[in-house]
């Protein structure tokens, strides 16, 4: 049966009501399609981050499936050493699901990512991005964008955000997909597909936070969707290798249906102060980068 | 207890209310208009909080134990049937 709000499980199975995230937080609505398309047989593994404190604190949890907590670089490395104890019991039913932010992944954990990547780990690794270190106060990261303002970059980053999808797919593992928390059926789709390939699975989770990108938060899915109709934020998956655009980004590839991305930036007091200037080197960024998107697109790439 | 009967991984029970009822946090509460919804469900997919009940029927209601008053449910509708007062 294709995958549609109708269908999902009514039930919470992961993530229950009372839990100490922000208003308007982006993490609950991923876990709660993680756990709603998983299922009960799920076991997650969080690093320090916001999810850790989001859980809830000793001796409650907020989280119905067995979750690890772990130090910050081990995420990928515990959960791997999950997987494998899995298979020598031979329990062949188990999801094991890193849930990291984009410090744990993008900088921190990325040797740990890389390593159980490149083995082809039986596991479903999810970044979920909100593009800063947002528990620790809205630090940057390698994940933050051009330009965004943080408490360690208050005239705005001045560098360029990491593409870590990408640098995943050079693994050569069965599959990769980046997500946004404006579109919840496609990340559902993706986990749905991730949780029936054996190996090494990543998504990458687009997770607009209101506290670190300041703005309102019953703004966030559509800040979520606007990351993606302005073609900032492309949906995508490389499935063995082959990369397709999804959902709505297959209709981006056409110039004059994408959203100006000044709509995207304004809307967020983390690029308040920018100039025209630096909305044209976005402008010129999103052109590029879907002259790229265009060339990938239905070909194999790695 | 002594220190020797701790658990040496400290191991959480799940429960609803971790941090106990997140409805207070709320500024602004959210009032669905039952006969504006239409069940699309769209608030119900959204909601961080899952405090938004979705009964056999597909219809929604709020737990105002826990939902913290973001808004999200109310933006995302699509026929307004959700608005936001203040708390009193
Ligand atoms: C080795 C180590 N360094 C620093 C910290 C402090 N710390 C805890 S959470 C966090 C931020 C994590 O950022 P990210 O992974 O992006 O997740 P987010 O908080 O944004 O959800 C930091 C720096 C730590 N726990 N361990
Ligand atoms: S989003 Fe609006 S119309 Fe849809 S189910 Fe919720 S209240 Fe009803
Ligand atoms: S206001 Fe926010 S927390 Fe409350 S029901 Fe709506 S989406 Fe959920
Ligand atoms: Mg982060």
């Amino acid at each position: 049966m294709p995958l549609s709000i109708k269908n999902l499980p009514k039930e919470e199975i992961l993530l229950q009501p009372g839990h100490a995230a922000c208003p308007g937080c982006p993490i609950g609505i991923g876990l709660r399609i993680v756990g709603k398309v998983l299922g009960k047989r799920t076991v997650i593994v969080v690093p320090a981050c916001c999810t850790s404190i989001i859980q809830g604190p000793y001796p409650y949890s907020a989280i119905k499936v067995p979750l690890v907590n772990v130090i910050f670089a081990a995420s990928a490395a515990v959960a791997s050493g999950i997987a494998s104890a899995f298979e020598a019991m031979g329990v062949r039913d188990v999801n094991v699901v890193v849930w990291a932010g984009d410090g744990g992944t993008a900088d921190i954990g990325l040797q740990a990512l890389s390593g159980a990547a490149e083995r082809n780990d039986n596991i479903i690794y999810i970044c979920y991005d909100n593009e800063a270190y947002m528990n620790t106060g809205i630090q940057r990261s390698s994940s933050t964008p051009y330009k965004a303002w943080t408490t360690t970059t208050v005239t705005g980053k001045q560098e360029f955000k990491k593409n870590v999808p990408a640098i995943v797919a050079q693994h050569r593992i069965p599959y990769v997909a980046t997500a946004s928390i404006g579109y919840p059926l496609d990340f559902a789709e993706k986990l749905q597909k991730a949780s029936k390939i054996k190996g090494f699975k990543y998504i990458h989770l687009l997770a607009p936070c209101p506290v670190g990108w300041r703005f309102d938060p019953s703004l966030t899915i559509e800040v979520g969707k606007l990351a993606v109709l302005t073609g900032l934020w492309p949906l995508y998956e490389v499935e063995n290798g082959v990369f397709r655009l999804t959902s709505i980004s297959l209709g981006l590839l056409d110039k004059s249906r994408r959203v100006p991305v000044e709509k995207y930036l304004r809307l967020q007091g983390r690029f308040k102060h920018i100039t025209d200037e630096d909305i044209k080197v976005y402008e010129e960024y999103v052109d590029q980068l879907w002259e790229v998107l265009r060339k990938l697109h239905g070909k194999k790439i790695v | 207890m002594s220190v020797r009967q701790l658990p040496i991984i400290p191991i959480s029970t799940p429960r609803i209310g971790a941090v106990g009822k997140t409805g207070k946090w709320r500024i602004f509460k959210p009032i669905i208009k039952q006969d504006k919804c239409v069940k699309c469900l769209q608030c119900w997919l959204y909601c961080p909080d899952a405090a938004i009940i979705r009964d056999e029927n597909d219809n929604v209601t709020v737990n105002y134990d826990y939902c913290k008053g973001c808004g999200i449910c109310a933006h995302e509708c699509p026929v307004k049937a959700i608005e936001m007062v203040k708390e009193e």
